[in-house]
């Protein structure tokens, strides 16, 4: 759960970077989408760094659903008859809402490869102008995707949230002070890289970027 | 006082159970949890009615006998408090109370309130001890220990083992326990020969006893009488984490 949770958030912040692109102009988000395209090259052919990168994600993907699957089943299994009285959350809410986020995410990521991948459900569709893909998307009429992406990207911040800091713990933090130290990165973590996503989309929608 | 009280009857293992309402008068805010208890089943047993099973011993707080899910929290509202020492002026006059059992595969409903808790025995037979002779009490400087060493150790070795960590969880792990059993020992010089070798012994134990998997999602820590910190399961992790990387075969 936390060495595949890992290499996911190494992504996601690689992914946050490359979309602040927008903000430097079209022709520079548009030579960062080709140029990831480019990478490797000439060690590797056109586009093999991309599919390379696909492949060890879809892996780090397929584990980590694999175990939380594992986790849910062996929850459900380990308490067959429920309390007719159960107290809401008194741990952390970030922690209770790992698997529905989960599944949140993990549909948010469906829908928007099919939007901004492969440009099925985009309104231009043309690989070859990505910047322009971007704010079609988010204008104001289809406001509808940018609240999907909001809600996705909450959920993405909760998530990281305990995430991050139970993957610490899980690989070997253990002092009282590293525990606050945890919690706080977590907090900060998982509020920056929200941010960080959130900031395009809005900057779309309130015409900064066009 | 007077309170409804909701509780679970179960006539033994195979019964499917039930919650059953009663209403208890003139209860003294002084009583403890227990003590009220005591009161329904006196007028239970005088009407000719089974009373209410459930689990006590030393009703001191110490041994880790009684434990039932209050309105959903695992020995009731207050904290750092076993249900014996749960006082009925935590109430108010009117109100309605549930009682639960401890809910875990791992830990079967005998009758009404009492489950069996051999699981936890079964997690100590998994490396929950130490193989040295240990004879009478050592002269204390013949191993010297760190204060925080100790601090820590002793931390650990203030779980009574009631299961209320097991009961809270929402994954029905018993992490924090086994967390406590392994650091108690891990931490101090008499439990290094066995350190790695015991914590994988004691949560494959946990794993087979059918207690589910820890998330970090720390309702244990809240509720545990004891204050067992979330951070001793970092511990056990760290153990883990050596173990497996040092030794490859089962203890």
């Amino acid at each position: 759960m936390a060495v595949t949770g890992l290499v996911l958030v190494l992504f996601l912040v690689a992914h946050m970077l490359g979309n602040l692109k927008i903000f430097t102009g079209a022709e520079d988000f548009d030579h960062y989408a080709h140029w990831l395209r480019d990478l490797g090259t000439p060690l590797l052919p056109y586009g093999w760094y991309l599919w390379l990168q696909r492949g060890g994600l879809l892996i780090a993907l397929a584990g980590h659903i694999w175990a939380a699957t594992m986790l849910a089943v062996r929850a459900r299994s380990a308490r067959p008859v429920r309390y007719a009285h159960r107290k809401k959350v008194q741990g952390s809410y970030a922690a209770r809402t790992m698997r529905w986020g989960g599944v949140i995410i993990a549909l948010f990521v469906i829908y928007h490869i099919l939007d901004l991948t492969t440009g099925h459900l985009n309104p231009i569709g043309d690989p070859s102008r990505p910047q322009a893909n971007v704010v079609a998307d988010f204008a104001p009429e289809r406001w509808y995707v940018t609240l999907f992406y909001t809600l996705a990207v909450v959920a993405l911040g909760f998530h990281l949230r305990h995430g991050a800091y139970s993957a610490l713990r899980s690989l070997g933090q253990q002092t009282p002070q590293g525990e606050r130290r945890a919690r706080g990165l977590a907090l900060v973590f998982a509020v920056a890289l929200s941010v960080g996503y959130l900031v395009v989309p809005f900057a779309v929608l309130l015409g900064l970027v066009r | 006082m007077n309170l409804t009280l909701r509780i679970w009857r179960q006539t033994g293992p195979e019964d499917k159970g039930r919650m059953v309402t009663y209403q208890v008068e003139d209860i003294s805010p002084d009583m403890s949890f227990l003590e009220m208890l005591d009161v329904l089943n006196e007028r239970l047993t005088l009407a000719g009615e089974e009373p209410v099973a459930f689990d006590h011993d030393c009703r001191e707080g110490i041994c880790g006998m009684c434990g039932m899910m209050i309105n959903g929290n695992a020995h009731g509202p207050q904290r750092g408090t076993t249900a014996c020492q749960l006082h009925m002026r935590q109430f108010a006059d009117g109100d309605t109370i549930d009682i639960e059992p401890w809910r875990a595969r791992a830990f079967p409903v005998v009758k009404d309130l009492v489950v069996n808790r051999n699981a936890f025995d079964q997690i100590i037979a998994g490396g929950g001890f130490v193989t040295a002779p240990t004879g009478s009490a050592p002269e204390a400087h013949a191993a010297p220990v760190a204060k925080a060493e100790a601090d820590a150790a002793f931390e650990s070795a203030a779980c009574i083992g009631c299961g209320a960590c097991v009961a809270a969880c929402p994954n029905g792990s018993g992490m924090l326990f086994t967390a406590a059993k392994v650091t108690q020992l891990s931490l101090l010089p008499q439990g290094q020969p066995e350190r790695y070798t015991r914590v994988i012994g004691m949560v494959d134990s946990h794993d087979d006893a059918g207690f589910g998997g820890c998330t970090n999602a720390g309702e244990c820590t809240v509720v545990c009488p004891k204050g067992i910190p979330l951070h001793t399961i970092g511990r056990l992790n760290r153990d883990y984490l050596a173990a497996t990387a040092k030794h490859t075969g089962r203890s």
